[in-house]
């Protein structure tokens, strides 16, 4: 029988990773107790699928730690690749075959018998809504059914954990909300899940505790909750239409806001993080904006979304990241301090903005 | 937490080397199967791994052949066929090329990797898979030949023996292709130029015309390559004629090909990403 091991289902430990001049990794940890959720966040080339190829033991780390249910991902891969359902990014399936023989083919690589192989696949594709075209080839299949014949398929060996990269990449929305459906049923039975996403309601929507990695590092841990309270409370966010007065509105409400604001010059739209002033700002900002002479359209309060956390961490919005990406990696080096510490109590104003 | 944990398959965490040793040969014919199956289903690969082949056939033996003078016993269609049948076994390997290079890139790979199954499976599922189409198109191939004149003329045993050694060949250039398909790892490079270098390696050598007729330093070239070799045991082979000589040649060649290729390709897979 299997060793008993009791603790976490994924245990990271400083774990580095380095492909020639590349630092891929440069020292994460992670904790993921069993039956939960953990939504890994950051934008392309962050190191998401670093992690997660070395946890699937497709990757050697080159230093620090991981385990698997209690078993080491290198000394006993082996062991761990029993435990494991990995869905990349990309609809890892035989798309000349059908659904059912890709499933059925699946299984019998994870060794078992034929007959229960066909009733594993009969299973899955009904879970998985994929019935009907069950004897289809999957090159005719939708986008979004691949992926979740991409899904079914990593469920076949009844994973302890999964790891999914990024499962809603390149799926309209339509089919994005369909795959939240079953991610959640799937979360819903128990299984520990590792999930990594750009989309930052993505995060929001699945995971019960999320990390945020930029350029290799845990730059912030915690739940949604405590990741927007880091923000300071409430968002103030209008749009400019006339681009050349962009500068001139973030001017007016910098003293109105807590925090910098932040202009995206393509969309015109300015926000600021006003901590728990809410309506005062709101009138503050009105009339600062008016004295400016700039017009705006579309002024309200709102409550954070991750993405105001992700422009609160690293001053930058995770869209921007791959052209920032392109222009050379010449960021200021953080520490990934644990927003779970620390009392959110009200609207501290987040010192990361800058 | 204090919950004892049972692996889902209930398997103990390192099987006998005897349950692995059975998985290994379960799991290569498991990716075997699932290779010849998506082989029926694409038409593209049946296309190009027969018909390719079978026009070759019409081509030399009608449009060229009454250009080339040979001396051997039946006339150019027998000088041919051994020759369009190394060709190929050779061309066979494209597909094993871009499989892999396919399966790299859609992540399938990745997720074999990452499953409790043998990993020498998908290589060697691959191998057994080609080799099994491989030696289905010879045999159209053949077919094709006896239907315009080609006869063995040296009895059954050499005939069989030229079919064996022709996919011999094959299997050496497979290793090269698995490993160049892994390496470069996208398909459309792999098509476009991956293996661009069996059309020279074929074509310059004694399979289509007698090396005789070829510019002296072209001569050097042809007269000294696997191919050549290869093709002039398995002509003996087929139609009678002195083997020794070219025999040795040819297996060191294709030996000395697996030895280099063989841990190459392995050593791609497991990089593979």
């Amino acid at each position: 029988m299997s060793q008993t091991s009791s603790g976490p289902a994924i245990l990271v430990e400083g774990l580095t990773k380095s492909f020639g001049d590349v630092h891929a990794l440069r020292g994460i940890d992670l904790v993921v107790p069993r039956g939960t959720v953990l939504g890994v966040l950051g934008p392309n080339g962050a190191g998401k699928t670093t992690a997660v190829r070395i946890l699937t033991t497709l990757l050697q780390p080159d230093k620090g730690k991981a385990l698997v249910e209690g078993r080491d991902v290198v000394r006993q891969a082996a062991a761990v690749r029993r435990l494991i359902g990995l869905s990349g990014q990309s609809a890892a399936i035989q798309e000349e075959l059908t659904g059912r023989e890709n499933l059925e083919i699946i299984g019998r690589l994870y060794h078992l018998s034929k007959p229960d192989a066909r009733a594993r696949a009969v299973d899955l594709l009904e879970q998985f809504d994929l019935a009907d075209a069950a004897d289809r080839h999957a090159k005719n299949y939708s986008g979004g059914m691949q992926r979740r014949l991409d899904l079914a398929a990593s469920l076949v060996g009844r994973p302890k954990v999964l790891f999914l990269d990024e499962p809603t990449t390149g799926l309209d929305p339509r089919s994005r909300l369909g795959m939240w459906d079953i991610i959640r049923s799937l979360v819903a039975g128990g299984s520990t899940l590792l999930l990594t996403t750009q989309y930052l309601d993505e995060a929001d929507e699945l995971a019960d505790e999320i990390v945020v990695i930029d350029h290799g590092l845990v730059i912030a841990a915690g739940t949604a909750e405590e990741l927007k309270s880091r923000v300071g409370g409430d968002v103030l966010e209008f749009s400019v239409p006339d681009r050349n007065a962009i500068s001139d509105s973030v001017a007016a409400i910098a003293r109105v806001g807590e925090g910098e604001p932040h202009a995206d010059k393509e969309t015109g739209i300015v926000s600021v993080g006003v901590g728990g002033r809410g309506s005062d700002a709101l009138v503050d900002a009105v009339r600062s904006l008016d004295a400016a002479g700039v017009q705006t359209k579309g002024l309200a309060l709102r409550r954070p979304s991750l993405d105001d956390v992700f422009l609160a961490l690293t001053g930058h919005a995770a869209e921007e990241e791959e052209q920032r990406a392109k222009r050379g990696r010449s960021r200021r080096k953080r520490s990934g301090d644990d927003p779970a510490d620390s009392d959110h109590a009200g609207n501290h104003t987040s010192k990361d903005a800058s | 937490m204090t919950a004892t944990v049972v692996t889902p398959t209930a398997v103990p965490d390192s099987p006998s080397p005897l349950v692995r040793g059975r998985w290994a040969v379960s799991d290569t014919l498991t990716i075997t199967y699932r290779n010849l199956l998506v082989w029926l289903r694409v038409p593209a690969y049946i296309v190009f791994t027969v018909i390719q082949p079978v026009i070759f056939v019409l081509m030399f033996r009608y449009v060229f052949g009454g250009a080339i003078h040979v001396a051997v016993k039946g006339g150019y269609v027998n000088f041919l066929m051994p020759g369009i049948i190394a060709q190929t076994a050779a061309f066979a390997t494209f597909g094993t090329a871009i499989s892999l290079a396919q399966e790299l890139k859609k992540g399938v790979i990745d997720r074999l990797k990452s499953m409790p199954m043998a990993r020498s499976a998908v290589l060697a599922g691959r191998l057994v898979a080609d080799t099994m189409r491989m030696t289905v198109t010879i045999l159209i191939v053949i077919g094709v030949g006896y239907a315009v004149g080609f006869r063995f003329e040296n009895g059954v045993i050499p005939a069989i023996l030229m079919v064996a050694l022709g996919i011999f060949l094959g299997v050496s250039i497979c290793m090269i292709s698995a490993f160049t398909g892994l390496a470069i790892g996208d398909e459309e490079s792999v098509q476009a130029f991956g293996l661009i270098w069996l059309f020279p390696v074929t074509f310059l050598s004694s399979a289509f015309v007698p090396i005789s007729t070829m510019p002296g330093w072209l001569q050097a070239f042809a007269n000294n390559q696997p191919v050549t070799y290869v093709v002039d045991t398995m002509r003996s082979l087929a139609i009678g004629g002195p083997i020794e000589a070219s025999l040795w040649k040819s297996l060191v060649w294709l030996v000395g090909i697996l030895v280099v290729f063989g841990p190459l390709a392995v050593r791609a897979y497991k990089r593979a990403s």
